[in-house]
C-alpha cells in the first residue's frame, strides 16, 4: 500500500470481518479479477492460494471473500458468509487449491476462470488493498483504486500515443501507466489508471481498432 | 495523495500554517478526492458511527464465535464494570469492554471499520468512543481525533505495509495503539508536537509483536490484545500531555519497526507457523477445527 494510501485506507474500509487482508482484500481481489475477465455468465471458478493465504485462508474466510467478490457482492455485504450457496444456486463450479511458493507475496492468490480462459494473479497487501500483478502472465500492476483502462497490443510504434492520444482529447489526466511486452514485435500489455471516468463511446473507438486485440475498461473498486 | 511522506515534513508544514495536523490531512483529502472538507468530515463520521454501532452490536451480543475461541468476553467485562473489585477510572474500562465489542463483532463476521485493519478494529473505537462519553467531547471533535488517527497511520503506510503478513502485529495493532494516542491527545487539546510524541512513545513500545494467531483466525489473541493496546495508548497520551518526549524521532522509529518487521522469521508473520500459534494448546485447537472445515 505504500504511497497511494487515502485517509479512508486508513480509517477504513466498513467490512465484514475477519480479515481486512484476508476478508476484505480477498474480496476486492475477486471483484477486480471478475471485471477483468468481463464475462456475464461463469461456469467455474478456481482459486490457488499461497502461503499466508493457504495456511490460514479457511479461517478467515479467505475463499468465501475471494468467492463473493468474485460472484459481486459487496465487502459490507453479510451474504459473503454464503458465498458458496449462492454460486451452487448460480450453477457456478468453485475449486480451490493450498499451496506454498515463497517467491511470492505472503497473501496471494491465482484465480482461473472457466478451466484457463483467463488466468489472474493477485495480492492482498493489506488494509483491503490490492494488486494485480499478473493477467495470463503479463506483468501489471493493477490496485482498483482509480478507473483503469487495460490494453493488448500488437508490439509497434505509436501505439502508446494513440491511446493517450484520445484520453486526452477527453481531458481526461493519466494518473498512472505501465507498459511491457513478452518481446519485440508480439503482444504487448498496458494499463493506465485514469482521474476520471472515459465513455463507452471511446471504449467502443479502441475495441474497432485492429491492433488492440484485448480492451477491457474497469472503474474504481468499492472501499 | 498528499506528498507529505515524513512526520518531520508533516509538523513542520502544520506549524508554518500554523494549523493542527487534522486540518492539513482534511484539507489533501478534500483536494485529492475533489469534493469539500465538510463532506471528508461527513465521511469520516459516519466511520464513528459505524464503530458506535460494531460497540453496541457487541455489547448486546453474547454468543461465542463458531471456532467458539472468542465472543463472551465483553458481556462479562460489562458486566463486571460496575463492581469496586476493578481497577482504573470508568473511562478505561469503558475503552477495555468496547475495544472488545468491536473485535467480537469481527471474529463474527459482524460489519466493522478496520482501522487500519479488521484485527486491529477495536483500539480506536476502543480509545475515541470510551472518552469521548465519559468526557463529554462533541461531535466535532472526535472527527478532528479520528481524522489525526488516520494521518498518522497513513504516514506509517508510506513506508510499510500495515498487514500482519509482512510485518506482524507490530503493524496492525501496534500502529492502531500509535494512532490512537495521538487521537486522544487531539481530544483533550494537545499540541501537533504533543501529538507526534504520544504516538512515538506508543510504538517504541510495541516493536517486535509478532502475528502468531491460534489456528489462524483474529481471535486468540487479537480480540484481548485489543483491549490491552487501547490501554497501552492511553499510557502515551497521558505522558505526551506532560511533555514528555520521545528520544528517538517518530520518523526513525517507524524505520526501526520496518527493519524489525522485515527481520522477523516468517513463521510469526501470520503463518500460524510459530509463537502462540503452534503451543500445544493450540495445535490441538487447530486439529478440531481442521476435522471440522474438512467436512464442510
Amino acid at each position: 500500500m505504500e504511497n497511494t494510501t487515502s485517509l479512508f485506507d486508513i480509517i477504513g474500509p466498513i467490512i465484514i470481518g475477519p480479515s481486512s487482508s484476508h476478508t476484505a482484500g480477498a474480496c476486492r481481489i475477486g471483484m477486480i479479477a471478475r471485471k477483468i475477465y468481463g464475462k456475464t455468465t461463469l461456469k467455474k471458478v478456481k482459486f490457488v492460494l499461497y502461503n499466508s493465504f493457504s495456511k490460514t485462508g479457511k479461517g478467515h474466510g479467505t475463499d468465501k471473500g475471494l468467492l463473493g467478490g468474485v460472484l459481486g457482492l459487496k465487502l459490507s455485504d453479510k451474504n459473503i458468509k454464503y458465498s458458496f450457496k449462492i454460486a451452487q444456486e448460480q450453477n457456478i463450479k468453485v475449486e480451490l487449491e493450498y499451496c506454498d511458493d515463497f517467491n511470492r507475496h505472503p497473501n496471494s492468490v491465482d484465480i482461473i476462470f472457466d478451466d484457463n480462459k483467463m488466468k489472474i494473479s493477485a495480492n492482498s497487501t493489506g488494509g483491503g488493498e490490492i494488486e494485480v500483478v499478473k493477467i495470463n502472465e503479463n506483468p501489471c500492476r493493477l490496485k482498483g483504486d482509480y478507473p483503469t483502462l487495460i490494453l493488448n497490443y500488437k508490439d509497434k510504434p505509436g501505439m502508446v500515443s494513440l491511446v493517450t492520444n484520445l484520453i486526452c482529447k477527453k481531458n481526461i489526466n493519466i494518473a498512472n501507466m505501465t507498459c511491457s511486452r513478452s518481446s519485440k514485435g508480439q503482444i504487448a500489455n498496458m494499463a493506465i489508471s485514469l482521474d476520471n471516468n472515459l465513455d463507452n463511446s471511446d471504449i467502443k473507438t479502441l475495441e474497432n481498432m485492429e491492433e488492440i486485440y484485448f480492451i477491457r475498461y474497469i472503474e474504481a473498486l468499492e472501499k | 495523495m498528499s506528498n507529505i511522506k515524513t512526520f518531520y515534513d508533516l509538523i513542520n508544514f502544520a506549524n508554518s500554517q500554523n494549523k493542527k495536523i487534522f486540518e492539513i490531512c482534511q484539507e489533501n483529502e478534500a483536494y485529492e478526492m475533489e469534493t469539500s472538507i465538510e463532506n471528508i468530515r461527513n465521511k469520516v463520521f459516519d466511520n464513528i458511527n459505524v464503530m458506535k454501532s460494531a460497540i453496541n452490536e457487541g455489547i448486546k451480543t453474547n454468543e461465542k464465535s463458531l471456532s467458539e475461541l472468542s465472543g463472551t468476553d465483553c458481556y462479562k467485562m460489562q458486566a463486571n464494570i460496575s463492581k469496586a473489585s476493578l481497577l482504573f477510572s470508568n473511562v478505561m474500562n469503558k475503552a477495555i469492554v468496547y475495544a472488545l465489542a468491536c473485535c467480537e463483532q469481527n471474529a463474527t463476521m459482524g460489519k466493522i471499520v478496520a482501522c487500519p485493519t479488521a484485527g486491529a478494529c477495536g483500539i480506536i473505537p476502543g480509545a475515541i468512543i470510551s472518552i469521548s462519553e465519559e468526557l463529554k467531547i462533541d461531535k466535532e471533535i472526535q472527527i478532528n481525533a479520528l481524522i489525526t488517527a488516520g494521518e498518522i497511520g497513513r504516514i506509517i503506510a508510506c513506508k510499510m505495509a500495515l498487514a500482519g503478513a509482512c510485518m506482524g502485529c507490530q503493524g496492525e495493532c501496534g500502529v492502531a495503539s500509535g494512532m490512537a494516542s495521538g487521537a486522544i491527545v487531539e481530544m483533550l487539546g494537545g499540541s501537533n508536537e504533543q501529538i507526534i510524541n504520544a504516538c512515538a512513545l506508543t510504538l517504541k513500545n510495541i516493536m517486535g509483536l509478532t502475528c502468531d494467531p491460534v489456528a489462524g483466525l483474529v481471535e486468540v489473541p487479537c480480540v484481548k490484545r485489543n483491549a490491552f493496546l487501547t490501554i497501552h495508548s492511553f499510557t502515551g497520551a497521558n505522558l505526551a500531555m506532560a511533555n514528555i518526549k520521545s528520544f528517538i524521532p517518530l520518523d526513525e522509529i517507524i524505520d526501526a519497526m520496518k527493519e524489525v518487521g522485515n527481520l522477523m522469521s516468517v513463521t510469526l508473520k501470520e503463518s500460524s507457523q510459530g509463537g502462540l500459534s503452534t503451543t500445544k494448546t493450540a495445535l490441538a485447537k487447530q486439529a478440531q477445527l481442521e476435522k471440522i472445515w474438512k467436512n464442510n
